[in-house]
């Protein structure tokens, strides 16, 4: 069996599985997020009452972090209603950030275990030997009721990344490139494990970004072997015991691809498709009306801190402007204190409230008709940040900085050298 | 529950998006009436007045891929869509549907055989898709566990009665 599905077996009160099988799994940890009120809906319709185990599930209001309207101010008041009411105290209110990064920061994230929020980008939990999918509001409240819910054992695909990437290449890049060759639905239903030699050079940060767009591949869940550098990031964060799953040398994946990262180029995803990929090179010097730092994909303090690196003692372009989200509370205080704030405002960025902002095209940097905007984040979707005639391209946060910069699409590469020097 | 479904072919192409579903800036809304207005805004506003009760969406790859917001199904749920057909779903998408008694149908090269308001034939049971001269093509068939869902009209009765059982 492959660790996933040994943790599905364990969840599920089995033996063990086999690929396609329905198995009704206990749940570890329950996410709601505030676009959902009809988690507490489908909750009440289907006869529920008291939440199974509230101490199982948090609430976290980050996509509309604080309210900009008065039905999303009515949305909220409605959660934190519904958490009192229910003892559940992992209320994550509007100073928290976005909910994947919340359970990074507070240790909840661990080997062995089944994270499912309402929110695609579940996945993320990847990066710690979780098992992380997202639901509906309907599937959630289900787990509310029941403490359980039911999934098919997926086909497991193995993608390698093989080599060291080269100066100016992030995770962003590489799994931008995977998506490109691979396209938007090749993943479907589907669990991938990420693997390969690339990976001892990627930190828990760029991790939690190659795992978090596999959602963009279609997958169901994402899964790298726990290793030296899980081990640190878990031995600092986690108190509570977890158990990490091995797969068998014997097991049989689905299908297996490699990709070489050591000659990779910076990468673009152009609008409007998240495998519509291109080495930047294709869209140097096109004018950037905004920049955009942030999101569960690329809003860590890694991140701002390679903007800042870019921009300090410098100033973004005159006719462009450069809008940074932290992902959450813990980032933002980890980014003040080593000064990256400082240094990006000087450099004239505009810092927002931790949370999912504009990424999802809700508040706080929404793109009009014809600009052009490229970001960090996930997805460059028609309307995805605002209007359906913005354009979006998708990329490093180096290569957003850079752009904030000159005002164009640049090649990130010479600005981390010069940096660096 | 009806099995055999009969309504007119909406036609759309690969990776339509929960964006194009159901915007973004319009999540906020929770009543089914106000999320009803906004079916398929982002890539047809002129769907929600063409469509009719049982019109049956036809699409390629991916469809539904992005994000889980459960108004994606329940608008097209709303707005009387008797099924979907594609090539293939995004996998959160289809959950939902189901869980909403909303019936998909997964047919790899259903755009080779449908043109935009054909009128079609759907047999959940056998899987065959049909317009007036025959049966075009036959899709996967729905596995037992969706199907106990659809029959049951979702999956709210299905765990009501579970807790009921259980109290």
């Amino acid at each position: 069996m492959h660790a996933i599905e040994k943790l599905l077996a364990n969840k599920a009160g089995k033996d063990s599985v086999t690929t396609g099988e329905i198995v009704n799994c206990e749940v570890d940890l329950a996410g709601i997020n505030d676009l959902y009120l009809q988690t507490v809906r489908s909750f009440h319709e289907m006869g529920g009452v008291k939440v199974y185990d509230p101490s199982r599930v948090m609430m976290f209001l980050d996509h509309y972090a604080p309210a900009s309207t008065i039905m999303q101010a009515q949305n909220q008041k409605a959660f934190r209603e519904f958490c009192w009411d229910q003892g559940i105290e992992m209320l994550m209110d509007i100073d928290q950030g976005v909910c994947h990064q919340v359970v990074a920061d507070k240790g909840l994230a661990h080997p062995g275990e089944i994270i499912v929020i309402t929110d695609s980008h579940t996945t993320t939990h990847g990066a710690f030997g979780a098992f992380g999918t997202g639901v509906g509001a309907t599937d959630l409240a289900i787990i509310l009721a029941t403490g359980k819910l039911w999934f098919r054992v997926p086909e497991i695909i193995k993608i390698n990344f093989e080599g060291k990437p080269p100066q100016g290449v992030y995770a962003k890049d590489i799994i931008l490139h995977a998506i490109g060759e691979l396209g938007a639905d090749f993943a479907v239903y589907k669990a991938v494990e990420l693997a390969g030699s690339t990976l001892q050079y990627l930190s828990i940060s760029e991790r939690m970004a190659l795992c978090n767009m596999s959602t963009e591949m279609g997958a169901k869940t994402s899964y790298i072997q726990p290793d030296d550098v899980t081990m640190a990031f878990l031995n600092e964060k986690v108190t509570r015991p977890y158990e990490i799953y091995h797969t068998d040398p014997d097991f049989v994946y689905a299908a297996q691809v490699s990709f070489d990262v050591t000659h990779l180029q910076p990468k673009l995803a152009a609008p409007s498709s998240v495998d519509n990929v291109f080495d930047i090179q294709t869209f140097i010097d096109t004018p950037v009306d905004q920049a955009y730092l942030g999101s569960c994909t690329g809003g860590r303090c890694e991140d701002i801190g390679i903007a800042a690196g870019i921009l300090k003692g410098k100033h973004i372009a005159p006719r462009t402007r450069f809008v940074i989200v932290p992902a959450s509370k813990g980032v933002f205080l980890e980014a003040m204190a080593k000064g990256y704030v400082q240094s990006l405002v000087e450099a004239g960025a505009t810092f927002v409230t931790p949370g999912c902002a504009a990424c999802l095209g809700t508040h706080e940097g929404m793109l009009a008709s014809d600009e052009t905007c490229i970001t960090t984040t996930n997805r460059n979707f028609p309307g995805r940040m605002g209007d359906t005639q913005a354009r979006i391209f998708l990329g490093s946060p180096a290569a957003v900085a850079a752009a904030a910069l000159e005002g164009k699409i640049v090649d990130p590469t010479p600005y981390i050298v010069k940096e660096n020097a | 529950m009806n099995t055999n479904l009969q309504g007119r072919a909406f036609v759309f192409g690969n990776n339509v998006d929960t964006d194009q579903i159901y915007p973004g800036r319009f999540v906020q809304y929770t009543d089914v009436e106000d999320v009803a207005k906004y079916a398929m805004h982002g890539v047809d506003p002129e769907f929600i007045h063409t469509v009719k009760q049982g019109d049956i969406i036809v699409a390629g790859t991916n469809f539904g891929c992005g994000s889980s917001r459960e108004h994606a199904a329940i608008t097209l749920k709303a707005v009387g869509v008797g099924a979907i057909i594609a090539e293939s779903f995004g996998r959160i998408f289809y959950r939902n549907a189901i869980n909403l008694a909303l019936p998909l149908i997964v047919c790899p090269h259903i755009l080779k055989y449908v043109q935009s308001r054909d009128s079609l034939l759907v047999d959940l049971k056998s899987g065959t898709i049909s317009n007036e001269k025959g049966i075009l093509i036959t899709a996967e068939p729905l596995s037992p566990y969706v199907m106990s869902i659809l029959e049951a009209g979702g999956i709210k009765p299905l765990v009501r009665a579970q807790l009921l059982r259980g109290a």
